[in-house]
């Protein structure tokens, strides 16, 4: 590796491009995830749990079997689980799919801790990275553009969600169970069934960005490793207004945000840091004002969402 | 008392194997736990606000604790203050807080160690390491001990060459995983070539910088495992030696003093062995340094010598040495630190 080059100011954005990319894989996967289980007609506000459960399964699995890929299945096979227990509950007459939720977030959380003691220490192997930035020589800009695979499935899989919505049997089937259970049921689908594999595959796909956090980046396991970013990526499906590929640029957007803090101190901008770290919800509340109207506020909503009820 | 009637209680406000500061308190817990006659319990992730003192409360009331160690900085005011005058037969031992007889109670005891001194000797090691003459800290809060160990750290390194400046990020919290991550990418891509850090648990600041090619430089405990190659050396505690004198002390029916202070030649601190990049001028270096802190008093900093905002903080012929209360209070960073404490 060459000496870094002076860069100074160049900083700000730099980073915010390489926050962008390192940050934003769990947000993409989470937001994937809830993406299609609302699009299914059900909310599951417990993918918080479920991405930090997924984070110490697959740092767990990539330590004990020395594959970190062996991690990523185990976490998409763990968050596969959680979202098969959320979808068979909340099938039941009278559950509400948001109570339910936030109990299987405090579970999955719980869970993770406990199983997760003996896994803070010890080092696990790390997820690769594809490094895009050969053609340059300065050595910040390789270091920014070291994509994970990940990142780069996530937003094949934006894609192909997106596709799958519009122009398959299966996206059909998932819209019309979102939008009207009484329609679904008339053209001989059923609802139960396809909310339960939704809400597994999105749990899936929660697991999957936790394994990413644990086993690339940060790249450890430890309590405080999601620090709500599965929260905010639940946030996040609403701001994208339920649309897989505006899921993909929100999360590139929170990661650039988060990462517009520290990079500002390192460049001499040091004053008032606590506000710049608040950057990514101002940024959310300052977008969803500008993009809110009274009259297409759920545009996009699947209707048989609890919310919109 | 007999001796088996003493209970203590440890509080940790991460997880205890963190690789840092909880882990470091404890070792020192484990240390008491093979004493004979000492029952220990311990609770981990006990956040810095009323849960803290639910925690002591079920201590005392429920295991019949009469000795408590709450580890974390922001336990002391207000909770331990406020737990403290209900529990007069109690006895509240915090660590790092500023403890004066005529504002606190008398069943409070703070301790500390100089650990300041072994992020100057730290700095003595990055001095000789750095290319760039840039070195980075990642730290959590502006507290005293943060800013302390900030300067400390780059102190060391201009004792090496007075050219070298210190760029430091402020993450805002203890336990931040991905934003210590980005706060150390930011500083490798300000060139920074030495980085250490100030936050609970240094294992993602570690492996993160060693990833970035940078060297660095452990705290709290030894983390030369985590990069073997790029571990210059570390300040690390020693609570095991503290605690177990204090419990000692107890034992025997004495008092614990309320305010205990002590530095690497007492045993409350140590370093990590040297890592192999470390230079033969630069162990030299640190050698020398290394003895001349063992005397006890050493002056970190002596005038005359500016904050990063001009301001005179030591004039001439004034200086402040580790043990001198002031530095308890420091609310500035020297003259040579890039970066702003609020």
């Amino acid at each position: 590796m060459s000496d870094p080059a002076d860069i100074g100011l160049w900083g700000v954005p730099l980073a915010m491009l390489g926050g962008a990319i390192r940050v934003s894989t769990p947000f993409l996967f989470v937001s994937l995830g809830e993406c299609l289980t609302e699009r299914s007609g059900r909310m599951n506000l417990g993918l918080e749990g479920t991405l930090i459960f997924g984070a110490m399964a697959g740092y767990a699995a990539a330590y004990h079997s020395g594959s970190a890929w062996f991690g990523v299945l185990a976490a998409g096979f763990a968050g596969m689980w959680f979202g098969l227990f959320h979808g068979w509950v909340c099938r039941f007459k009278g559950v509400n799919d948001i109570a339910m939720g936030i109990a299987l977030m405090l579970l999955g959380m719980g869970l993770a801790f406990f199983f997760g003691k003996p896994y803070i220490q010890p080092v696990a192997p790390d997820l690769p990275a594809i490094s895009l930035g050969w053609w340059s020589d300065i050595p910040q800009v390789e270091a920014a553009l070291r994509v994970n695979v990940l990142f780069i499935i996530g937003a094949v899989l934006a894609l192909a969600m997106a596709w799958m919505f519009r122009a398959t049997r299966i996206g059909l089937k998932v819209r019309v169970v979102g939008d009207s259970t009484a329609a679904a049921r008339a053209i001989g689908f059923n609802p139960d069934l396809v909310r339960l594999w939704s809400t597994a595959a999105g749990g899936a796909l929660a697991g999957v960005g936790g394994a990413y956090l644990s086993l690339y980046y940060p790249g450890s396991w430890n309590e405080g490793i999601s620090s709500g970013q599965g929260l905010m990526a639940i946030a996040l499906v609403i701001f994208a207004r339920w649309n897989p590929i505006n899921c993909f640029w929100a999360a590139l957007l929170f990661g650039g945000a988060g990462a517009l803090g520290p990079a500002l101190q390192s460049v001499g901008v040091s004053s008032g840091y606590y506000l710049f770290f608040a950057a990514p919800y101002i940024l959310t509340l300052i977008l969803l004002i500008a993009t809110s109207s009274p009259d297409r506020a759920l545009k996009g909503a699947p209707s048989e969402l609890s919310i919109t009820k | 008392m007999a001796m088996s009637d003493l209970t203590v209680g440890f509080i940790y406000v991460g997880a205890k194997d963190d690789f840092g500061y909880n882990q470091a308190h404890a070792e020192g817990a484990a240390a008491v736990k093979a004493l004979s006659g000492v029952k220990v319990i311990e609770e981990e992730n006990v956040p810095e606000t009323v849960d803290v003192q639910n925690t002591m409360e079920s201590m005392i009331n429920f295991d019949g604790a009469t000795l408590l160690f709450p580890t974390s900085f922001g336990y002391f005011n207000p909770h331990i203050l406020e737990i403290a005058p209900k529990h007069e037969d109690i006895r509240f031992q915090h660590c790092g807080g500023l403890w004066s007889a005529d504002q606190h109670p008398g069943n409070v005891g703070s301790y500390f160690g100089y650990i300041g001194m072994g992020q100057y000797l730290n700095g003595v090691a990055a001095g000789h390491a750095s290319k760039s003459k840039k070195i980075g800290f990642v730290a959590a809060k502006p507290i005293p001990q943060v800013l302390l160990n900030i300067n400390a750290f780059l102190l060391g390194a201009r004792s090496v060459d007075p050219t070298i400046t210190c760029q430091v990020i402020f993450t805002g919290e203890w336990s931040l995983a991905v934003k210590e991550a980005e706060a150390t990418n930011a500083l490798a891509d300000q060139g920074c070539d030495v980085i250490t850090c100030h936050v609970d648990g240094p294992k993602v600041v570690m492996e993160t910088a060693a990833g970035r090619d940078a060297f660095v430089c452990g705290y709290h405990a030894n983390q030369s495992p985590l990069a073997p190659e790029k571990y210059l050396t570390g300040a690390e505690w020693n609570w095991a030696e503290v605690y177990t004198s204090m419990i000692k002390t107890v034992q025997s029916g004495g008092a614990v003093d309320n305010f205990v202070r002590g530095g690497l030649q007492d045993g409350f601190i140590k370093m990590s062995p040297l890592g192999p990049a470390v230079s033969d001028t630069a162990r030299n270096q640190f050698e020398a340094t290394k003895a001349e802190i063992m005397k006890g008093g050493f002056k970190v900093i002596s005038g005359p010598m500016k904050d990063n905002k001009g301001n005179m903080i030591a004039s001439a012929g004034e200086s402040f040495a580790e043990d001198d209360i002031a530095l308890e209070s420091m609310d500035y960073l020297v003259e040579g630190v890039l970066g702003s404490t609020s």
